[in-house]
């Protein structure tokens, strides 16, 4: 009984939502660090915004942490080496949707860091810098946001001057199923993070920070609240498990009951919403000097036997993660990122890229969908929507290029969570009409201003 | 009592229906629009499939636009051909320009057996759609998609998905050349071209700009931009930018000798007859003319 009274007080998010199986198959296995492959290529675009530039030439010798791609416009990253060696080529290549973008090939020769970066194991809890020294070297280490959508960091806490953070949230929900780095980090390097999160506090200025955790993670929620003790300014909140939890306006009014403004970012309503692993990366970027140059992968899948959490250096081939735990046969497709926002491979000879944060292989079965019939105007697509949208009719308005309605319809809104065509028992593809439709109804309206 | 419920029903609604018509009747006249009785006829002499192809929505517009405009000076009906844009001439007193007729091209040839799938696509079936997610089954991400978005767009059922080649075929009598297909391909894989002689053209059936090996790593007909048709061609038709041939339409004399010369046969002839016997049945001819 008591049990049920504290599951009807825990949190979640009001609108929509669906239930996936949560299937976090790798949530026992111990992160494990890769080896360094021999030959590396890191893109040069591995951020949302504009594509960095290379800063390097054929023929340099670069250690690692060095930087070697220069953010560009005000959205932008930069890249640093995760390796020592000789760049051999900058050339276009293809990355995992088959496109060629530029990259620069690495021949990896050792493994020499740059002088300035700490590499000892150590907890180093006080923090000496200044706000501004904070999200200076934020900006410097090149982080972006690690729960997949790579928009830069520091570009969040240039909060303008009318107004206030009252909060800094924590994304530790991980509501992706099969995905357990996030689940991994908290267990493994709960205190690094923690002083990471101490320093966003001091650089976004908010007075306290709330980490958000599914309650399928229960070690990980004790695990935490036993640490805070030290922390007075951080508080932790399990939240009632559903998809999508981890979207940024569905965790903000999860945890603060604030709705953030259809077109607005989350500081119209105060608040600052950053990855669990990102306050990893910010750690090492403040306190060691470290930029980004990793990124965490679960390679996990139903028939996969030797699932990982990896620790991975950014540019490193696919294959070799793959050749590492073997590509189950009945493989149907790969995916990068979570079963449900993630993007099937297209091409597996590529290289891992800043927020790749899974690699999972669906059987042939679970890849294949079902035969698409017809919409019986059931309204289990509206029912799952967390954003009060109608995937029924935005996907045949999309269908007859009306984006004008889209756009009343507010298609623009739609985080493409997927809850809609998990839903839909016609095995419509809303979500790949909506995702059309959004990016056309957006060049219209560029259009219109222009 | 029977008859009496009908006959008022008769009367009110009769009386009802007179007087809406007098309404109407004086809307009519106050509110009537003048419009010039011109633009009927010559919407009337236009297809009236509302392709949008010349550029105006629907034919209508077409025809209100040469009536206002006085000149057919940059107004063409591409369905209709130079037939029908003939027939405004004569019904305006004005005359048309000389068009080529022309048709629609697939500027590519990675069939399934030239440019063999790498992936599988299996969602939403739409060439915008895949586009956004991912290069092409074959690899090439200047290759068509095989989604089809010109077949459903194409009004008058001139292309179709060949099942075997998985690539959009025009069918030559139907197409009109409205461009509607041109627009709505996502690489813009299409060109409107001269339909040429006796439909005999030549183009590079390829829109792959990747250097040489790249290009042939996906796809065994890729153009490879080695230039060589730039160096047979007499006519300087042909050029060569970011490893992709182009032959201009209106310079090429169709002499058929870069066909001859691509190493990858990225270069397509259509409807030219068969080869050999043609040279020999114009030796023969040319023979016969200097012995006559």
């Amino acid at each position: 009984m008591n049990h049920l009274l504290k599951m009807k007080r825990m949190k979640t998010f009001k609108i929509g939502g669906i239930h996936p199986e949560d299937n976090k198959l790798s949530k026992g296995v111990e992160v494990e660090v890769f080896p360094l492959p021999k030959q590396a290529t890191l893109f040069v675009n591995q951020n949302l915004g504009a594509p960095s530039t290379p800063v390097v030439q054929k023929g340099d010798h670069v250690k690692v942490g060095q930087l070697i791609a220069k953010a560009e416009g005000f959205i932008g990253a930069n890249i640093h080496s995760p390796y020592s060696g000789t760049v051999t080529k900058i050339d276009p290549v293809a990355d995992f949707m088959g496109y060629k973008r530029t990259a620069i090939e690495i021949a990896v020769e050792g493994d020499e860091w740059m002088e300035h970066i700490d590499t000892t194991p150590e907890l180093k809890k006080e923090i000496t810098l200044s706000k501004s020294e904070i999200i200076d070297k934020i900006k410097e280490c090149g982080i972006v946001g690690l729960g997949g959508a790579c928009f830069p960091t520091h570009v969040k806490y240039m909060i303008p001057e009318n107004k206030k953070v009252d909060y800094l949230i924590i994304n530790a929900v991980e509501c992706e199923p099969y995905i357990t780095t996030d689940h991994r980090m908290m267990l493994e390097k709960a205190e690094e993070c923690l002083v990471g999160i101490e320093a966003l506090l001091i650089a976004s200025g908010a007075p306290v920070a709330l980490i958000g955790i599914e309650n399928n993670k229960p070690d990980a929620i004790a695990h935490i609240q036993e640490l805070i003790k030290d922390h007075p300014k951080i508080q932790v909140h399990p939240l009632k498990t559903k998809y999508p939890q981890g979207a940024e306006k569905q965790l903000i009014h999860a945890l603060t009951n604030r709705v953030v403004p259809s077109g607005k970012l989350p500081i119209e309503v105060g608040v600052i919403v950053n990855n669990i692993t990102t306050c990893y990366a910010i750690y090492e970027a403040i306190q060691k000097n470290k930029p980004l140059i990793e990124t965490h992968l679960t390679v996990s899948g139903k028939s996969l036997e030797n699932r990982k959490n990896l620790r991975v250096r950014l540019g490193t081939p696919l294959r070799e993660i793959l050749d590492y735990v073997g590509i189950p046969e009945d493989t149907g497709k790969v995916i990068s990122g979570g079963p449900m926002m993630g993007k099937a491979i297209a091409n597996l000879d590529t290289f891992a890229v800043k927020g790749m944060s899974s690699i999972l292989f669906m059987n042939e079965k679970e890849s294949k969908r079902g035969e698409t019939i017809n919409c019986i105007r059931c309204g289990k697509c509206v029912l799952g929507c967390p954003m009060r949208l109608e995937p029924y009719l935005l996907a045949p308005l999309v269908e007859k290029k009306d984006y004008e309605a889209c756009e009343a319809n507010g298609i623009l809104d739609c985080i493409e969570c997927g809850s809609c065509s998990y839903n839909c028992p016609a095995f419509r593809p809303l979500l790949d009409l909506i995702r059309v439709g959004k990016g056309r109804t957006m060049a219209m309206i560029r259009n219109r201003k222009s | 009592m029977d008859y009496k419920i009908i006959i008022i029903a008769t009367v009110v609604l009769g009386i009802i229906g007179l007087v809406s018509a007098v309404i109407l009747y004086y809307i009519a006249k106050k509110f009537r629009v003048e419009e010039d009785p011109l633009i009927d006829e010559v919407a009337e002499l236009l297809p009236g499939a509302n392709c949008g192809g010349c550029g105006y929505p629907g034919c209508k517009g077409l025809a209100e636009a040469i009536v206002k405009a006085g000149s057919l000076d940059g107004l063409n009906c591409p369905a209709g051909g130079s037939s029908t844009m003939d027939n405004i001439a004569g019904l305006l007193g004005l005359s048309a320009d000389a068009t080529e007729p022309k048709i629609a091209v697939l500027r590519c040839n990675g069939t399934c057996e030239l440019a063999p799938a790498k992936s599988l696509y299996d969602s939403a079936l739409s060439c915008a759609y895949a586009n956004t997610l991912f290069a092409g089954e074959s690899g090439c991400q200047y290759g068509c998609l095989g989604c089809g978005d010109c077949v459903t767009v194409c009004q008058f059922d001139a292309i179709y998905m060949d099942p075997e080649t998985k690539l959009p075929t025009v069918i030559e009598d139907k197409c009109v050349a409205c461009g509607a297909c041109v627009k709505a391909c996502p690489r813009t894989l299409l060109e409107l071209r001269n339909k040429g002689k006796r439909g005999m053209r030549i183009y590079v059936a390829c829109s792959n700009q990747e250097k040489g090996g790249v290009a042939r790593k996906n796809c065994s007909v890729a153009c490879i931009g080695c230039s060589k048709c730039v160096q047979v061609c007499p006519h300087d038709a042909i050029t060569v930018n970011n490893f992709l041939a182009y032959i201009d339409f209106n310079k090429c004399k169709l002499c058929r000798k870069c066909v001859e010369v691509c190493p990858t046969g990225a270069i397509h002839e259509v409807n030219f007859p068969p080869r050999k016997p043609k040279q020999q049945t114009e030796e023969v001819n040319s023979s016969n003319e200097s012995l006559a």
